[in-house]
């Protein structure tokens, strides 16, 4: 009996080697979890055969384009649209023998903090179905939690893989800027946008990473990277840990979550660390600002391509092309991407483009400088990574600014390009709790050592209580 | 902070070639004006010295060897098409714009 709900891909890889299971019977178990809990947490908006071989299943968030398998990215738009190509990262995992078992729920084009803005309805947080999974990777997240996948991917444009990690209790990696390939991938905010994994533990998200990262001739904003180091030691002596005074002390923290990421903090000292205040004056204000400028700006253009010419949906009742175009991004495109398109068009229009976009990517400036200047003092921040833990289903979804307002803390350094990890540090009222731990960029061996050592400090069992 | 009326908004969706709904139009309008009240924060800060960053990483430009690869094949390039004819995408007459 394979345990899907505690097995990490590490563990299932030493069950492999030992020939303990075989590749079909880890596959079908993964099937099984899916055909029992699926139906109500909708994690998934397609689910695979299996392809064959001894390797490793993985959910893939469905805006990471698969070839021969549907790539919706949550819209109607994109309905019945079948890739023709891998994306680089799903042709790395191919290489690296991982089975895909399916494409994960996402808020449409990935833009959302709940996965309710999904054109094919929200997916559910395992802990508590009445609540949210967070967004937009709500889908891989919560089904890494509710063993439905060993690990998954997600992709993060200003919190989109740590803040559901954090909302669903799990272990979340926002890879610094321009480490993994966004070929294939489509595209939402481009100078924002990046891949990265969900997984169980630290381990296992470090293991993922070092599949996907990487400089690929196809993504032109991709670099060189550090060769991965998978976690090991369980102290963290030697470390400066800067703790921002305005991201662990914003009114809309809740007290459980400071609480719970405080105590964490109290464990960094007793590891060895060297723990002290530092001070982000603007990132936060004007963080949430900031982004909700750059990203639906970046959004109009991208969203450009979909014109029901050459994939995806076209309206059926247009006389002539102009009304074939705006006909087919009516009735295709959800309430948020037509909030997003809107602003950003307005924010990039004549007039309108130096007092928004352009103040907006100076303001980018102020805040990575602010970012660079604490890391002369420390080698990792420590905040929470929400402020609340997972809210109820319709929440939010009546206000746009309360939902945005959930990405509160993860924006900032999602700005300023830089790596973000997301580890579960504790409970409040029974919901998961994580903190956020932000590095220097390419600082990912910094970030994967000391969640390694806090996850096992902390000892956080990422089973749902109601699912043990 | 200018409003955003409701001939701008037209305008702007028209731009963005999006034909919205009158019951959409109402629930935009108010809920466009709120989302731009609030982001226009950006504008409190007095950055003038302050360069622009479009790009997260400090790289440079790198030109890849002029090498022609396989491309898609026709057949693959047209396989999502919601409409073709021969070995075109098949679209209607084109109105004014």
């Amino acid at each position: 009996m394979i345990d899907t709900l505690r097995l990490t891909a590490e563990g299932a890889k030493k069950l492999l080697d030992a020939n303990e299971i075989s590749g079909r019977e880890l596959f079908a178990a993964y099937l099984d979890a899916i055909g029992e809990r699926d139906p109500e947490l909708h994690c998934y908006l397609h689910v695979c055969d299996d392809p064959g071989g001894d390797g490793i299943p993985i959910a893939v968030k469905d805006v990471i384009g698969t070839k021969g398998i549907p790539t919706t990215a949550g819209s109607k738009i994109l309905q019945g649209y079948v890739p023709v190509y891998d994306s680089t990262v799903a042709a790395r995992c191919k290489e690296h023998g991982l089975r895909f078992l399916g494409k994960t729920n996402t808020d449409e084009f990935a833009m959302g903090s709940s996965t309710e803005n999904s054109a094919y309805g929200p997916s559910r947080n395992p802990w508590d179905p009445r609540r949210v999974p967070g967004g937009s990777g709500g889908g891989s997240a919560a089904a890494v939690s509710a063993g439905l996948a060993p690990w998954a991917l997600g992709s993060d444009t200003g919190g989109s893989i740590k803040q559901p990690s954090a909302l669903c209790g799990n272990v979340g990696l926002r890879p610094t800027y321009g480490t993994v390939s966004r070929y294939g991938i489509v595209a939402f905010a481009s100078s924002l946008d990046q891949v990265g994994p969900v997984a169980k533990t630290v381990r296992d998200c470090a293991f993922l990473y070092s599949v996907v990262a990487g400089r690929d001739p196809c993504d032109s904003t991709t670099v060189d990277v550090p060769e991965v180091t998978l976690p090991e030691g369980e102290d963290l002596r030697g470390l400066r840990v800067g703790i921002p005074v305005e991201l662990n002390e914003h009114e809309a923290i809740e007290p459980g979550v400071r609480e719970a990421v405080a105590h964490a903090i109290e464990l960094c000292r007793q590891l060895g660390a060297e723990v002290g205040e530092c001070s982000l004056p603007r990132s936060v204000d004007f963080g949430l600002p900031c982004y909700y400028l750059i990203a639906p700006a970046e959004a109009s253009s991208n969203l450009a391509r979909y014109d029901g010419v050459r994939y995806g949906y076209r309206s059926p009742h247009s006389e002539d092309r102009l009304a074939m175009y705006k006909n087919t991004r009516d009735e295709g495109f959800g309430d948020e991407p037509k909030r997003r398109i809107l602003v950003g068009t307005y924010a990039l229009s004549a007039g309108y483009y130096d007092a928004y976009y352009g103040q907006a990517q100076k303001v980018r400036t102020v805040i990575a400088r602010e970012h660079a200047q604490a890391f002369e003092r420390f080698d990792v921040l420590v905040t929470p990574t929400s402020p609340s833990v997972a809210f109820e289903l319709g929440g939010r979804t009546a206000d746009p600014l309360a939902m945005y307002a959930s990405d509160l803390l993860t924006i900032p350094s999602c700005m300023a390009g830089l790596p973000g990890l997301n580890v579960p540090c504790g409970l409040s009222e029974g919901l998961p709790v994580g903190l956020q731990l932000i590095g220097p960029q390419f600082s990912e061996n910094t970030l994967f050592r000391v969640g390694h050592a806090l996850e096992q400090a902390i000892g956080f069992d990422v089973v749902p209580e109601r699912l043990r | 902070m200018p409003e955003i009326s409701r001939e701008l908004l037209l305008h702007v969706a028209h731009l963005a070639r999006l034909e919205l709904r009158e019951d959409e139009l109402a629930r935009l309008e108010v809920q466009l004006n709120d989302i731009l009240a609030a982001v226009s924060k950006v504008a409190e800060l007095d950055l003038d010295d302050v360069p622009p960053t479009s790009h997260p990483l400090d790289v440079v430009n790198v030109w890849e060897a002029d090498e022609p690869r396989p491309c898609l094949s026709v057949e693959d390039a047209l396989a999502n098409a919601p409409d073709r004819e021969g070995d075109f995408f098949r679209v209607p007459p084109g109105g004014s714009s």
